[in-house]
């Protein structure tokens, strides 16, 4: 049982980690001199875009993690809404924080805005995906012993690493080094990029190792 | 049970001996590091007769050999860059590429010479520019240079060439005009701060140099070219562009030679040199060699084998050289030696000039040498007296040799020349072994004790109730003065002086070592103890827990051995502030307890189920904090705006609120922030008012409370007035010059005089309580007796412990019905009602800040008020967050060591008091003290300098003296706010709320939670002087060291300092008020048990 499920959310974590590949490589082929320093934007838009696809397509079509109490299409609709408004939202939260934390508050309010969104992606996304647009769920999921089944556990590890990584990205930027990576916010949405991948490679590993300390309470 | 005291003494005594051992080792840290000299502020003139002299005019007696000069610096012109090496067929790219240098030295060898030139360390270009133009060893601090500006004020030589009416023109690096302002004839200064610009400077002289040499506006041309060095520091000097640059500078020289008339004479010399990494500032050759390249259109020097290596000069030989040979005074503190080649061996007549011998330069030189060396071991006292013994003898022979000479008319002795050379040799390495050597020994003793100081730090914080019960103070203080003693005498008997620091050194490292011993044997003994396995194992689980604000705290050193974190610190610890107290509720949440949402508590199943509190309280609980955690979050941002700029941030403006109001402009501006000032400083009284009065000190009739609703009110109402008049511009009321100027005067020293007035109350009589014996309704019965009457034969303890929570609980009573005596409850009620009781410690503390507080903001400039608004809010926000995160975790999880403050708390507290620091508009840098804090109520200046010197100290680091006299404030804050939990949780009122009576209680684990406090500040405080100890002994020739390590280090160490001296008189007070409430208790008990 543990190695079954432990594999259904290593491919899928697999395929949300090809699909960043994915979005760094053909907008290379497709858009002309496309660098992800150089169109810093465009790359992370990109990112954002395929992984919340892919989340969407893996959790809401395949019904992964989420249990539907009801099927009706007003309840369908009603959740996606307020699904969106949850997102955006969290955008204009991460935003806020990211300012509070020293991001210049107008100029490159647009670049500080896709920090934002892709952050929101990375984290709240998931959470929508698998928990569904209920706060109280989300805050449950974020304590010792709040994940009930091995989604839950994976969502704490990517979401931890994500935001971690963009927190670690802010410290190159006072450094005198004239680096391109080192332009607000390239080094923070790069943090937060190899967050969440070494998130979604944590994960599986993680759990697989301390599957005899993780004893998950039926829903 | 023991007695049932705190141990006052031993604990003042155990923190003083803790502060003692990292002042020591700053001490000796510093005194190996930090160089200092006293400036001597004379002058040479031409009229001097030097002091054994024969009367005449020593200095200008003969024509001068150069009417001018040109002289070309080129900055870390390595010596290796001039040599020239016919033979290299492949050479590297600084090789080979001076080859002017060469061809000259070949097909002129009388015109021209080459040496190499030995910098001093420092070797960073302000020192040597300084060094090269007084002639002396400039050090980091040079004691009597005014800070504010970096002026020279030494005599020197640019000085001494004005005064001989010599046209100076400069032209290039900036940093000789703010070291020389308005002293040249025409200046032409480019800007020299970007490292990474390689042609600004050398363009914008290029544009320059040649027309004005050809044209006649000029006596002495000086050029600084930088290119090169900014290469260094960019490429290395292994590499192309160091070709390029190095060509370039052969062009210019070989121009330069072209354009020179015979009367001129050209100096091409670097600064210094540079590591293979193209750095500089320490003390290997690499870094001192440079390169000195004299050029004379007229034959000059005598005929020499041409000598493979050049000859070494150290570089402040360059001044009297140039001095004497230009015909101007020596400069007064120049300790260098003539440069002999240039003067003839005779004094002979050539033609019609006489110019002056070998023999003759050297003797005036001697003369002014040791005309400087009088002068100034008569100011300073740091040269070693037996080698000035040894100096004077020295000189005492010559003068008698030299005058015999001159009597019998002999011809000059080259035994004598030898003589007076080596006689300036002497002084020189007297002087450089003073001022220009860094003291190794002593600055890795001076790390070796902090670091132990730290351990131990960490060691007592974790033990501290080991450390409490085993530790007598007087036992290492004893230790310690007997090996200081020792040290002492032996250095008296083998050295004949007593150099101090190493006598504290070793007395310290000795008490040290007595202390860890001790510690260990008292472990070892416990061990046999049912008890201690329990303390061993705490530490051992402590560290998980302990490692994310250890971490913080790591990340914050680790920030201080970085350039770019130090210049951008202000941000630095915002951010890490900001990190850590998301963290708080991160973690509570982690655990669990933070909004517990379902009912059925998720515990694990072997602990004791907590008591059922109603999921109310804990919500109330959790809003609070995040309430506390927007308050902090807000204040922070807001504190951004008020940050100043260093020199090294680029686009940077300093906040508008720095400037004095008087300095602003535009008067709606003005009248605008005139009023958020007094709009700020009435809410500082205010909110401090409101917390007295909320807790029931207020109704206390004793001193503490009157200063509270008189001393500061008034006090705050100077401030106000002060800055009213201050502000005012000086042009609008002529008339009322002259009330104007007593109110600056007045109205500051009235402020101060209240707040020294209410500070002194304070310590006389720092209780704020106010006990009542209640009016009982029922007339029989001569005085109400508490109602846990003690049975016969209770000691008096014990009833004081059935007492207090009475006393307090009725306290609470009363102040709820709003009306202090009328209790419905009627008799059945205990005697005494207290006002005031649950905070009798941290009142007194809060108190003492907002005074401290409102004195030091009048220091600052009237928009700060501003700023000490938002401290004020931060630290109440932090000491609520703390308070609540503690009772969070108290009320649900396992119950943890009684009146422990987490790391967290301790550290966001003293991150906040780096973050003001910033916030209040200072800087870790020199140019950025406030001086103007110095002149607040002394509008005309001082005489001495200790008051004024202490104004600027106070104003400098208010941020740490308020968040250190605070510090003992997070032990009670937990207590304080306990109440508002615990009363409406109806299971817990079995308790009474007792707030910081508790504290009364256990007086053991009161002392041992303060020992831990204190430890925990100054382990904190520690690290980060450690960090910068380490940063400025390991980044010691780094581009940077002189311009951010070191002012860093000066900072943080001073800062350590005030900031500790400021938590010890917290403490002190803390033990002042146990003192006094036991006192009271004393008083007490008597009168209701008889
Ligand atoms: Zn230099
Ligand atoms: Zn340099």
């Amino acid at each position: 049982m543990w190695d079954h499920e432990i594999k259904g959310m290593a491919s899928v974590h697999a395929a949300i980690a090809s699909s960043i590949f994915m979005a760094t490589l053909v907008p290379a082929v497709i858009v002309e001199k496309f660098s992800v320093y150089g169109t810093h934007l465009v790359w992370v838009y990109s990112v954002a875009a395929s992984v919340a696809v892919v989340n969407i397509a893996m959790f809401w079509l395949l019904g992964v993690g989420l249990v539907a109490k009801r099927n009706t299409l007003s309840y369908k609709v009603s959740r996606a809404i307020r699904s969106s408004l949850y997102f955006t939202l969290s955008c204009f939260f991460y935003h806020i924080i990211v300012i509070l934390y020293g991001a210049p508050l107008l100029e490159s309010a647009l670049e500080t805005f896709s920090l934002a969104v892709l952050l929101s992606t990375f984290t709240t996304l998931r959470c929508l995906c698998l928990l569904g647009p209920s706060v109280q769920a989300w805050i449950r999921v974020f304590s010792r012993d709040g994940a009930m089944s091995v989604w839950d556990t994976s969502l704490q590890i990517t979401t931890a690493c994500s935001v971690i990584g963009a927190w670690l990205g802010a410290f190159p930027i006072p450094l005198d080094w004239d680096r391109p990576w080192q332009v607000w916010p390239i080094s923070c949405t790069m943090g937060a990029t190899f967050g969440f991948l070494s998130g979604l490679v944590i994960a599986p590993f993680w759990i697989h190792w301390h599957r005899k300390q993780l004893t998950y309470k039926s829903k | 049970m023991g007695t049932a005291r705190m141990k006052r003494l031993p604990v003042l005594a155990l923190l003083l001996w803790v502060c003692a051992m990292f002042y020591v080792g700053i001490y000796l840290f510093v005194g190996g590091f930090l160089l200092v000299r006293l400036e001597v502020n004379k002058s040479s003139s031409c009229s001097d007769s030097l002091p054994p002299g024969t009367g005449t005019q020593d200095f200008c007696p003969v024509e001068p050999r150069f009417r001018r000069a040109v002289v070309l610096i080129i900055d870390a012109l390595k010596i290796d860059f001039a040599r020239f090496d016919s033979h290299n067929i492949s050479p590297r790219p600084f090789e080979n590429k001076l080859p002017v240098l060469e061809e000259m030295k070949s097909s002129h060898p009388a015109h021209s010479r080459l040496f190499a030139f030995r910098a001093d360390p420092p070797t960073t270009t302000m020192q040597r520019i300084k060094g090269f133009t007084t002639g002396s060893l400039p050090t980091f601090v040079d004691v009597g240079n005014n800070f504010a500006s970096s002026a020279i004020l030494e005599d020197n030589l640019v000085h001494q060439l004005g005064e001989a009416g010599k046209r100076v023109v400069f032209m290039g690096d900036d940093t000789w005009e703010s070291l020389f302002p308005k002293k040249f004839h025409r200046s032409l200064p480019f800007p020299s701060f970007n490292v990474k610009d390689l042609h600004t400077v050398d363009d914008g002289i290029l544009k320059h140099l040649y027309s004005t040499m050809e044209g006649s506006e000029w006596d002495v041309l000086i050029a600084h070219f930088l290119g090169v060095d900014h290469c260094g520091h960019r490429f290395g000097p292994n590499h192309p562009a160091m070709a390029d640059k190095l060509t370039q500078m052969d062009r210019v020289i070989r121009s330069v030679i072209e354009r020179l008339q015979n009367d001129t004479l050209l100096v091409v010399m670097g600064d210094h040199g540079m590591t293979d990494s193209g750095d500089h500032g320490g003390e290997s050759l690499k870094e001192t060699d440079a390169a000195l390249f004299f050029y004379s259109p007229t034959p000059t020097f005598p005929p020499t084998l041409s000598q493979a290596e050049p000859e070494v000069v150290p570089q402040t030989d360059l001044v009297p050289t140039l001095a004497l040979l230009l015909g101007v005074p020596i400069p007064y503190s120049s300790i260098g030696q003539v440069i002999l080649p240039f003067f003839p061996e005779e004094s002979q007549a050539s033609g019609v000039q006489t110019y002056l011998s070998q023999l003759e330069a050297l003797w005036i030189n001697a003369k002014q040498v040791n005309r400087f060396l009088e002068t100034y071991s008569h100011i300073a006292k740091d040269i070693p007296p037996e080698s000035l013994s040894m100096l004077r003898e020295q000189f005492s022979f010559l003068l008698a040799e030299y005058s015999g000479m001159v009597k019998e008319g002999q011809a000059a002795s080259p035994t004598l020349v030898t003589a007076l050379q080596s006689y300036l040799t002497a002084v020189r390495n007297v002087c450089r072994a003073t001022w220009a050597k860094f003291n190794p020994l002593k600055m890795t003793a001076g790390i070796l004790i902090l670091t132990t100081s730290c351990l131990l730090c960490l060691a007592m914080s974790e033990m501290s109730e080991m450390v409490r019960d085993s530790f007598m103070p007087w036992a290492s203080l004893v230790v310690g003065a007997f090996v200081g003693g020792t040290v002492a005498a032996g250095q008296q008997g083998s050295l004949g002086y007593v150099d101090i620091a190493w006598c504290l050194g070793a007395a310290i490292f000795f008490s040290q070592l007595l202390f860890i011993w001790r510690l260990c044997c008292a472990k070892d003994n416990g061990g046999g103890g049912a008890r201690d396995s329990g303390p061993r194992q705490t530490g051992w689980r402590i560290l998980p827990t302990l490692s994310i604000p250890l971490l913080v705290l790591a990340l914050r050193c680790t920030s201080l051995l970085s350039d770019s974190y130090v210049i951008a610190e202000g941000r630095v610890a915002t951010f890490l502030l900001l990190s850590l107290s998301f963290y708080i509720p991160l973690h509570l949440n982690w655990d669990g307890l933070l909004l517990p949402f379902s009912p059925e508590s998720q515990k694990a199943p072997g602990l004791l189920p907590p008591p059922p509190l109603p999921s109310s309280v804990i919500r109330r609980e959790s809003l609070i904090l995040l309430a506390c955690l927007g308050v902090l979050v807000a204040s922070l941002y807001l504190s951004l705006f008020f940050h100043n700029c260093r020199e090294e941030q680029g686009t940077c403006d300093p906040s508008p609120f720095l400037l004095p109001l008087a300095r602003v402009q535009d008067s709606r501006l003005r009248n605008l922030h005139y009023v958020l000032s007094v709009v700020a400083l009435a809410a500082w009284n205010y909110l401090l008012y409101w917390w007295l009065r909320h807790y029931g000190n207020l109704n206390s009739p004793g001193p503490a409370a009157f200063t509270a609703r008189w001393p500061l009110p008034l006090a705050s109402i100077c401030a106000g007035l002060y800055w009213a008049v201050s502000s005012t511009p000086e042009e609008t009321f002529r008339g009322l010059a002259e009330l104007i100027a007593l109110a600056l005067v007045a109205l500051p020293r009235i402020a101060f005089a209240f707040l020294g007035l209410g500070t002194t109350l304070l310590w006389l009589s720092p209780l704020t309580v106010f006990l009542k014996p209640r009016q009982v309704a029922c007339p029989q019965g001569p005085t109400p007796l508490p109602r846990y009457r003690a049975s016969t034969g209770v000691s008096p303890e014990a009833e004081l412990r059935h007492l207090i929570p009475q006393l307090y609980q009725r306290m609470r009573r009363s102040l709820e019905d709003g009306e202090p005596s009328g209790s419905p409850e009627g008799h059945s009620g205990p005697a005494m009602e207290a006002y005031g009781l649950g905070t009798v410690y941290s009142a007194p503390l809060v108190l003492l800040t907002g005074l401290l507080g409102l004195g030091l903001l009048l220091l600052h400039s009237e928009g700060m008020a501003l700023a000490f608004l938002l401290l004020l809010l931060e630290a109440a926000a932090l000491l609520h967050l703390h308070a609540s995160s503690v009772t969070l975790e108290s009320l649900q999880g396992p119950q943890k060591e009684v009146f422990s403050v987490p790391w967290v708390s301790v550290l966001l507290w003293d991150l906040a008091a780096t973050q003001f620091f910033h916030a209040t508009g200072h800087l870790p840098t020199f140019p950025s003290i406030q001086w103007d804090a110095a002149f607040v109520g002394f509008p005309k200046g001082h005489v001495g300098t200790l008051l004024p010197g202490s104004l600027v100290t106070l104003n400098t680091f208010s941020s740490h003296i308020l968040f250190a006299v605070g510090c003992p404030l997070l032990l009670f804050w937990p207590l304080v706010c306990e109440v508002r939990a615990l009363r409406q949780g109806h299971g817990a009122s079995k308790e009474d709320a007792v707030m910081e009576m508790r504290l009364r209680e256990r007086p053991q684990k009161f002392s041992s939670a303060l020992v831990q406090l204190a430890a925990r500040c100054f382990f904190i405080k520690g690290a980060q002087v450690l960090a910068s100890v380490l940063a400025a002994a390991i980044l010691r020739r780094h581009l940077m060291v002189w311009k951010v390590f070191a002012p860093k280090l000066m900072f943080e160490a001073s800062g350590f300092v005030v900031a500790s001296v400021f938590t010890l008189i917290a403490f002190t007070l803390v033990m002042r008020v146990d003192f006094a409430v036991s006192g009271m208790f004393k008083k007490l008990i008597p009168e209701h048990s008889r």
